[in-house]
């Protein structure tokens, strides 16, 4: 079976610095792909690159190609908003929009998709919110702002707001950075469930994260890819030396 | 270093400098407060004659008769209230698209260069906006915009009489054009403030920009942008010199834009220097009073707003 989600030759530039070079990587579907390596290696461009977000950057040029089930999403003819719908973003601090309500900002997504009927709206909140593990908190309250959630509970809303469109992809850059050990707990299980419905890329700095995680590890340094293998593969028996002073902590 | 820190802490010459430092400031801060209020009280005191005469009559009043001593500032009012709120409501769309332009929408060199030419426009004298509305803009709308109008629109109330280029829509449009860019300037300056996080959620959830426009940055700047439009009222309700030598300076309450009118600054600019009597002079003096106050609660309201997003009270934490 043909990968979900493939990079192939992918070179990112800002002006004249070369911030990724050559990266080829595989997603196949269904599975959670950890991108792990030292800070300003290159894992949030990566990340970045995979849903057009660095269309938004002027200095930013991309090339290589992403495909997303054979299609390249950097061909001339495709879209980005149709792109960034099929493949959606967590992102690493929690960004709910402030002057809505919990209801408002998980449907906010969905809403663009043109008119919806409130019952529709109603069923996707819910499922929503029931798939990040967020529903019987929330649920008495949903017309109250998202900023009176705690960091860890806007998290999960910023997530269900990504799952509420209903993308095949979802990317998430180190979206447990900023929250305490029991809701990254909740998250990482939230991943692994996730991977059922989705294909799921993330970007952590926290090796018993990604080695609890996933199931393809990426290794990156200085813009290059050092070694991608089967997680297990590359926590116990690392190819590169390179990958193996990162994961015991040499260096980094 | 901490042994020089303490040093410092109690060096007295350091105490002294900083308490007559201190003593100036709060000199100054006070003057100007204290200016302002002795403004306040001459001028009530010198509108006392007015409003014991005519009380509330003032007010809705529409007998402004310097030779039999009859004043009601009601015609002014009506002028000065018009035509701000049709400049405001023709300027704001305008401004807060010319700010989205130059924040989110041109390529970033154009919007740099666009920004400060607008603010260049902000430091125009009136008497220039003025000047050029009275010699090019009011015969251009006599001559094709008024007549056009009153054969395509004549039959709404808006567009009927002669049309004489000087006149009430020729100082909506001089007071649009004066307060496009105070509103445009503030209004980029709100946007420019949403976080980029903001942006990001919309673009990630497949927004077009407009929908991002729409999701992150309008419910963000929101009351920003109504701080902005606030304080270009202030501006519209105070202009004197440019709106004085377009508006036709005819005391009335006219539905029709194309008739003239006239405005609270407008009359006390051309009124003030050839006063008839002390009722006169103090009834001027009432609409200035008049004037003041409405500026300072709009001044007021403005800043609470603009205070309010900054102070985030709409969500800057995230
Ligand atoms: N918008 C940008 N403009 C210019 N250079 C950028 C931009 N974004 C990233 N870079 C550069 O690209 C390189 C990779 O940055 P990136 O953010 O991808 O690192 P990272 O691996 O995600 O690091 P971290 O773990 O600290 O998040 C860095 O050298 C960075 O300076
Ligand atoms: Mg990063």
């Amino acid at each position: 079976m043909n990968p979900k989600l493939k990079l192939e030759q992918l070179n990112i530039h800002f002006g004249s610095s070369h911030a990724v070079k050559d990266v080829s990587l595989e997603f196949p579907a269904n599975t959670v792909t950890a991108i792990i390596g030292p800070s300003g290696c290159g894992k949030s461009t990566v990340l970045r690159s995979i849903n057009r977000m660095h269309d938004l950057t002027p200095s930013a040029r991309v090339t290589g190609r992403v495909l997303l089930d054979d299609a390249d999403i950097y061909d001339r003819k495709v879209d980005p908003v149709a792109v960034r719908r099929r493949i959606g973003m967590v992102f690493q601090k929690a960004n709910p929009f402030p002057a809505m309500s919990i209801y408002d900002n998980v449907i906010s997504g969905y809403k663009l998709n043109g008119r919806v009927n409130k019952s529709t709206m109603d069923e996707i909140v819910e499922s929503s919110l029931k798939r990040v593990a967020l529903w019987d908190e929330v649920k008495d309250r949903l017309k109250s702002s998202a900023m009176a959630l705690s960091g860890g509970q806007q998290q999960r809303l910023c997530i269900a707001r990504t799952v509420a469109v209903q993308p095949e992809v979802i990317l998430m850059d180190e979206p447990c950075s900023a929250l305490d050990p029991i809701a990254t707990l909740k998250i990482e299980e939230l991943i692994d469930e996730l991977k059922e419905q989705y294909t799921v890329v993330i970007v952590t700095h926290n090796m018993q994260q990604a080695a609890r995680v996933s199931d393809f590890t990426a290794f990156l340094y200085l813009g290059e890819l050092i070694e991608f293998d089967v997680t297990k593969k590359i926590f116990t028996n690392p190819a590169q030396t390179r990958t193996e002073d990162y994961i015991t902590g040499r260096f980094g | 270093m901490s042994d020089r820190v303490s040093v410092a802490m109690t060096d007295r010459r350091v105490i002294k400098g900083d308490t007559i430092f201190k003593g100036i400031i709060l000199a100054l801060a006070s003057s100007i407060i204290l200016i302002l209020l002795i403004m306040i009280f001459e001028m009530v005191k010198e509108s006392l004659p007015a409003i014991q005469k005519f009380g509330g009559r003032f007010l809705i009043g529409r007998e402004w008769d310097a030779v039999q001593g009859e004043f009601g500032a009601l015609d002014f009012l009506y002028g000065s209230v018009l035509s701000s709120l049709l400049a405001i409501l023709l300027a704001t769309p305008l401004s807060v698209g010319a700010a989205l332009f130059i924040t989110d929408i041109a390529p970033r060199k154009v919007g740099n260069f666009i920004a400060p030419v607008v603010e260049l426009l902000a430091a125009i004298p009136s008497v220039i906006y003025g000047l050029w509305g009275v010699l090019v803009m009011a015969p251009w709308l006599q001559q094709s915009i008024q007549p056009w109008l009153v054969e395509h629109l004549g039959f709404l109330p808006f567009f009927q009489g002669a049309p004489y280029g000087v006149s009430m829509m020729a100082a909506v449009f001089i007071l649009m054009i004066m307060i496009i860019p105070i509103i445009t300037s503030i209004t980029k300056e709100v946007l420019l403030a949403v976080p980029v996080s903001q942006k990001e959620a919309a673009y990630a959830l497949g927004a077009t920009r407009w929908e991002m426009v729409r999701l992150s940055l309008i419910p963000y700047a929101r009351s920003g942008v109504l701080g902005a439009v606030i304080l270009g009222l202030g501006r519209a309700i105070g202009e004197t010199m440019a709106v004085t030598m377009v508006i036709g300076n005819t005391p009335q309450i006219s539905l029709s834009l194309l008739a003239p009118g006239y405005t609270m600054p407008s009359v006390i600019a051309n009124e003030f220097a050839e006063t008839t009597s002390k009722l006169h002079a103090s009834a001027l003096m009432e609409v200035g009073l008049i004037l003041l106050v409405v500026t300072l609660i709009i001044n007021v309201m403005a800043r609470l707003l603009i205070w309010s997003v900054t102070r985030g009270d709409t969500g800057a934490r995230a």
